[in-house]
């Protein structure tokens, strides 16, 4: 018999255990390919500590540079909004957070299920926004490459398919629920192969540039 | 003999009115029926005229690979009441559990009763049709698919009755030794509606079965085979403690505060959200309560292969593996391969390096 429910197990199981598989040592090996690299030594005297400069960038590097606040507000304004509610909606949501529960074994209090709902709605309007800003804006579409298209229609899906879900917008519920999940899992599967990995690699590029500055004693 | 033949005659309504059923009592589940089945007020009447006028139907009940659950369910739930006595008064001409007859006896009235109502009698099933090999399961030394594809060839309708009848229920859980299998994937050219629940309402059966009574037809269906009507709506639309799902209030522990002020069970495991039954309005013993009401989670059971959709007290989100061990693993093959990955590199800068030609100010000098 194939029906929702057959899809809604084959997402929740094998095609979860796939999508892990790809995601972990996807990540895992672009992490590592980077960081086993290494730096070459500096024989320099140093002129600061890396260490407190290095964290420092990373927590200075996420307000926005003044100018390009001015150049571009509503991509700076647009990013901070859909970014912080891409976030809320992974990690605050009661059973996202069972799901980490489930796979890493720790947990937290997630907040009321409507005020996520609220928050990804503002998100999806800010996703599409953004993506109409994109294709309209001569320089963005300039600089715009098949990829971030493609980064966009895997980060948006879960976050459309999510809302359906909650509100249940799709009959039957198991095929809203299996579409949701399994355009979570398309998104861990192209996550490590894209530039969707800037999520983890942030932190080294930061982490870089802030220590390197603090090592020669300037500001980063 | 003679009373036998009196009481076939008998319309319902003759019937009940003999069992002493009061004309407000059946007008009551008259109304509740038509509640049920999300008809207008305006259709009571006609419901109580057609229902009253109407002769008993003849139904064959066959029950395969089950656990009489369902019959349990629809024979001690209300009783007594209007529902069970209008399942008593159809022409219940067959049934294991409920039949004096036994052997060729018991048989025989199952022939009598295909034979003197062709094209009319109703098949209820219960109990789901192994195929992997005949004797597992037989009757009378008749195969479970041989007597249902015999029985069903003259029938009007069949109604699968309980989650192994409609869906294959537990003996089609995986691994399925049985090669279990639902009445629906057997029975093409009959129209076959799907009672679903493990066990089925009893409000439920006996409501499509008065459905079938009043207008001579099945009710309208969902993509399962289920009647809309009764399966129309999921148990977390219905579900009263739905507001704090809303309000992300969860019972952590069965005995918890959360879990005693009627906080949201999903992490304890509820599938209310997936599940399409009318627990939630149709109550069971007499309306008293509904499992979610009696503080456990919705294990699913009106959906198919809900045996195998995870663990009953996995939250719904939860992937269906074992997840911190494979995550084990998992990790363990990234950071294998992604220190194979990062030596590779590390080889070829070295070898790009070793490769270098150092260019001197002599050497600059003579190309000069």
């Amino acid at each position: 018999m194939s029906t929702s429910i057959d899809f809604l197990l084959w997402v929740r199981g094998p095609g979860f255990d796939i999508a892990l598989f790809i995601f972990v040592v996807g990540v895992l090996i672009r992490l590592l390919e980077v960081l086993i690299l290494g730096r070459k030594p500096d024989y320099s005297e140093p002129r600061g500590a890396e260490l407190g400069a290095g964290l420092l960038t990373l927590v200075t590097r996420t307000a926005p540079e003044g100018g390009s606040f001015k150049r571009s507000p509503f991509t700076v304004v647009g990013g901070y909004i859909w970014h912080i509610g891409f976030l809320v909606s992974l990690f605050l949501f009661v059973p996202h957070i069972e799901l980490i529960d489930s796979v890493l074994g720790i947990r937290w209090p997630g907040i009321a299920s409507n005020l996520v709902d609220a928050i990804a709605a503002v998100t999806i309007v800010t996703l599409v926004a953004m993506l109409f800003s994109r294709l309209t804006h001569p320089v963005k579409r300039f600089l715009s490459g098949p990829e971030d298209y493609l980064t966009w229609v895997v980060t948006f899906l879960p976050m459309l398919t999510g809302y359906l879900a909650y509100h249940r917008m799709i009959d039957p519920y198991p095929l809203v629920l299996g579409l949701h999940i399994l355009s979570v899992e398309l998104l861990m599967v192209l996550f490590p192969f894209t530039k969707l990995m800037h999520a983890f690699t942030f932190i080294i590029a930061r982490w870089y540039n802030g220590a390197m500055a603090g090592r020669r004693g300037v500001q980063s | 003999m003679a009373d036998d033949r009196k009481k076939l005659s008998m319309t319902l309504g003759e019937s009940l009115r003999q069992q002493g059923v009061s004309r407000r009592g059946f007008l009551k589940y008259c109304a509740a029926t038509a509640s049920m089945m999300a008809l207008p007020p305006t259709m009571v009447p006609a419901i109580a005229q057609a229902l009253e006028k109407a002769k008993r139907p003849s139904v064959i009940w066959l029950s395969f690979q089950e656990c009489t659950g369902c019959t349990e369910s629809l024979t001690r739930s209300h009783s007594p009441s209007v529902e069970n006595l209008i399942f008593d008064h159809i022409s219940l001409d067959y049934h294991h559990t409920l039949q004096v007859a036994s052997g060729d006896a018991a048989e025989a009235a199952r022939e009598a009763a295909m034979h003197e109502n062709e094209g009319k009698y109703i098949v209820v099933v219960d109990g789901s049709i192994p195929l992997a090999n005949p004797g597992y399961s037989s009757i009378a030394g008749i195969s479970n698919l041989q007597m249902l594809e015999e029985t069903v060839a003259g029938a009007a309708a069949v109604v699968a009755v309980g989650s192994c009848a409609a869906f294959g229920g537990l003996p089609h859980a995986n691994p399925n030794p049985t090669g279990a299998v639902s009445v629906g994937e057997i029975v093409k050219d009959k129209p076959v509606v799907n009672v679903s629940g493990c066990p089925p309402i009893p409000t439920v059966i006996t409501g499509v079965l008065a459905h079938f009574l009043t207008f001579g037809s099945l009710p309208e269906l969902d993509a399962l085979g289920r009647p809309m009507v009764f399966f129309g709506q999921s148990i977390h639309d219905r579900c009263y403690r739905r507001p704090f799902y809303d309000k992300g209030l969860f019972a952590e522990t069965f005995d918890d505060e959360g879990a005693r002020k009627g906080w949201c069970l999903f992490r304890l495991g509820c599938k209310g959200p997936m599940t399409y039954n009318a627990c939630a309005t149709a109550k069971w013993n007499q309306g008293t309560s509904w499992p979610v009401e009696s503080g456990h989670g919705c294990l699913g059971c009106s959906e198919p292969d809900f045996w195998d959709a995870g663990g009953f007290y996995n939250a719904l989100s939860i992937p269906d593996s074992d997840l911190t061990r494979k995550t084990g693993y998992v990790v363990g093959a990234g950071v294998a391969l992604g220190a194979a990955a990062g030596a590779l590199n590390r080889s070829t800068r070295a070898k790009a390096a070793a490769k270098h030609e150092t260019v001197t100010i002599d050497d600059l000098d003579k190309k000069s």
